[in-house]
């Protein structure tokens, strides 16, 4: 089969059936169906009829990007999720219902990601991109170039990173991994995940802004998503920001908070799967320096789109030089 | 590339095949939710759910190995819950020392990591079962039969419609980047790093581009067809007495299933 050869580069972000316990796969199932319902009402709003033929060739756009990939090195490869990418483009509504398209034919033709849990892949991936990549861009949307390619980047890097942090609390939430193992490898390999995330956005954006202004002016950046968008995307941003490092600082008080509030009852089925002390020696750091190295990380992502912006303004420049 | 490029479906006339989509659907769905309900270290109940695997797989006339092999795929993801193996309180099972660190699995660790393979792999099976013995189209049909938002069923419709379609083209990119890419086994070629990111991030946008020109094409070629926002079907699609029986036996069977596994 011709698509399995790109599987093995798809992040593991789809959760498969059984990972999640019954409670934890049922509460994101609600929600994502509140979100995907209010999105339908929005988008048929915006599109009429021209809302299904539009949003299914997008959803095919969406997988058949994830196709596309480059070499990083030493045999790993960079390549989209596309999450950011359709809510930037699109709108975050409109994305909403292309990535929720695309985790469902995922689970359903090729059982990447699962069917009972299929409700929390579509949150992970597709609503809490849509978020946070819409929110963070949409203040920047009018900005200068440079401001805007860059936003774009850090929106599309917390993208990834917000849905790998809530992966990792549902495994861990469910008792199916120990917080301080699953976190910090989650949140490790997603960093460079989402670097190439990073770039693939600000190039295609950047791409699809020559060659079809149209799509993607300031009136149509008003008319798919308010200011709430931008709170909520900052919101849950901030929250990421904050958890991360407490987190893996100090999974125990985590755990306590969790217990405190009665998240760890509702999650899990039996009892002897509170975690354990059980620590690894180098994670021991404050909160401090965890917040400190995810705003270096972010300003790493600001400074490579900046560099790429000025690539991409000197090959245009040559190219019209040549023409 | 084929419409069916990316289908599972293999073409037989069994049994399982002529069910109405609607009862596998449905069957699929209450077996993965009976998984996730077998509480952990349930054996016999895992060996029974695996038991109702291999009679939908020999009623289809499918390989048993070949779903077997193919629920692998789930594989990958049980490295996010191996440590609770270790972590999980209670008599040790065995141990092992890694470098400075000593590795204690414990027996109740163990029970609940091999429990949440189990049913990831069992649930696997079932979805494989699923898109083995149902072309998509039919799946389809079965979501807007049990009343799934009708906007979104047929924007997975048209999604599953250009699927191939735009993966062609995807492969059309690829190709064309591969036959400008010189490559010298001896000699550093093309850009950095992030040049190639530029140049995929650009094809992502051309096939943005194409894609979307695309979907108008096909709006307005919809329109002149007539068109009005809504997609028909002449396929009725009814229940006979047969789906009926065969939805009975599995949920009956699940049923008790569930409560020989809470009993035994």
């Amino acid at each position: 089969m011709l698509a399995q050869p790109f599987f093995p580069f798809i992040p593991q972000l789809h959760i498969p059936d059984g990972f999640l316990s019954l409670a934890v796969a049922a509460i994101f199932w609600l929600l994502s169906l509140v979100f995907v319902a209010v999105g339908v009402h929005k988008v048929q709003k915006t599109f009429n009829e021209r809302l299904i033929p539009l949003m299914g060739i997008m959803a095919a756009f969406i997988f058949a990007a994830q196709m596309l990939n480059f070499p990083v090195a030493g045999g790993t490869s960079g390549h989209l999720l596309g999450g950011a990418l359709a809510a930037i483009v699109l709108g975050p509504w409109a994305g909403i219902l292309v990535m929720t398209s695309v985790i469902a034919v995922q689970a359903l033709l090729f059982q990447d990601g699962g069917l009972l849990v299929m409700g929390a892949n579509i949150f992970n991936m597709g609503i809490l991109t849509a978020l946070v990549g819409y929110g963070l861009y949409r203040p920047f949307a009018a900005s200068r170039r440079t401001v805007q390619m860059a936003a774009i980047g850090v929106a599309a890097w917390f993208s990834v990173m917000a849905a790998a942090l809530l992966t990792s609390l549902q495994l861990w939430l469910s008792g199916t991994s120990t917080l301080n193992v699953v976190l910090p490898a989650m949140m490790g390999v997603h960093a460079l995940i989402g670097l190439g995330e990073a770039l693939i956005t600000v190039a295609a954006v950047s791409f699809i802004r020559q060659a079809r202004p149209d799509l993607m002016g300031a009136k149509q950046v008003r008319e798919q998503g308010g200011w709430g968008w931008v709170a909520a995307g900052a919101a849950v941003t901030l929250l990421a920001l904050l958890l991360t490092p407490f987190a893996s600082a100090d999974p125990d008080g985590l755990e306590r908070v969790a217990i405190n509030l009665g998240f760890m009852h509702a999650g899990q089925d039996a009892p002897y799967q509170l975690l354990p002390d059980y620590t690894i020696p180098f994670l021991g750091e404050s909160p401090i320096s965890g917040i400190l190295a995810g705003l270096v990380g972010a300003a790493v992502v600001a400074a490579l789109v900046v560099l790429m912006v000025h690539l991409l303004r000197r090959s245009s420049t040559l190219t019209n030089r040549r023409a | 590339m084929h419409i069916d490029a990316f289908d599972q479906y293999q073409e037989s006339d069994s049994l399982v095949h002529r069910l109405d989509p609607r009862v596998k659907v449905v069957v699929t769905a209450l077996f993965i939710l009976s998984n996730a309900l077998l509480p952990d270290g349930a054996w016999a109940g895992f060996l029974i759910a695996f038991g109702l695997i291999a009679l939908v797989a020999i009623l289809a006339r499918l390989e048993l190995w070949r779903v077997v092999k193919r629920s692998f795929i789930a594989l990958p993801f049980a490295l996010a819950a191996v440590t609770i193996a270790f972590a999980a309180p209670g008599p040790p099972l065995f141990s092992f020392a890694l470098g400075p660190w000593e590795f204690t699995v414990t027996v109740p660790g163990a029970t609940r990591f091999l429990s949440i393979l189990l049913r990831s792999l069992l649930s696997v099976q079932m979805a494989i079962l699923l898109t083995m013995t149902t072309p998509f189209p039919d799946l389809i049909h079965a979501f807007r039969h049990l009343r799934l938002p009708h906007s979104l069923v047929a924007i997975i419709a048209f999604m599953y419609r250009y699927l191939f379609v735009l993966s062609d083209e995807a492969l059309r990119l690829l190709r064309a980047r591969a036959a400008r890419t010189a490559r010298l086994d001896d000699r550093a070629v093309g850009g950095s790093v992030l040049w190639r990111a530029r140049v995929t991030g650009n094809m992502a946008g051309q096939l943005f581009v194409r894609s979307f020109e695309r979907s108008d094409r096909v709006y307005n070629a919809m329109l002149a067809r007539g068109y009005q926002g809504h997609l028909y079907t002449l396929s009725p699609h009814e229940m006979s007495g047969f789906d009926w029986a065969a939805l009975g036996f599995f949920a009956l069977a699940l049923l008790a299933l569930q409560i020989f596994a809470r009993i035994g």
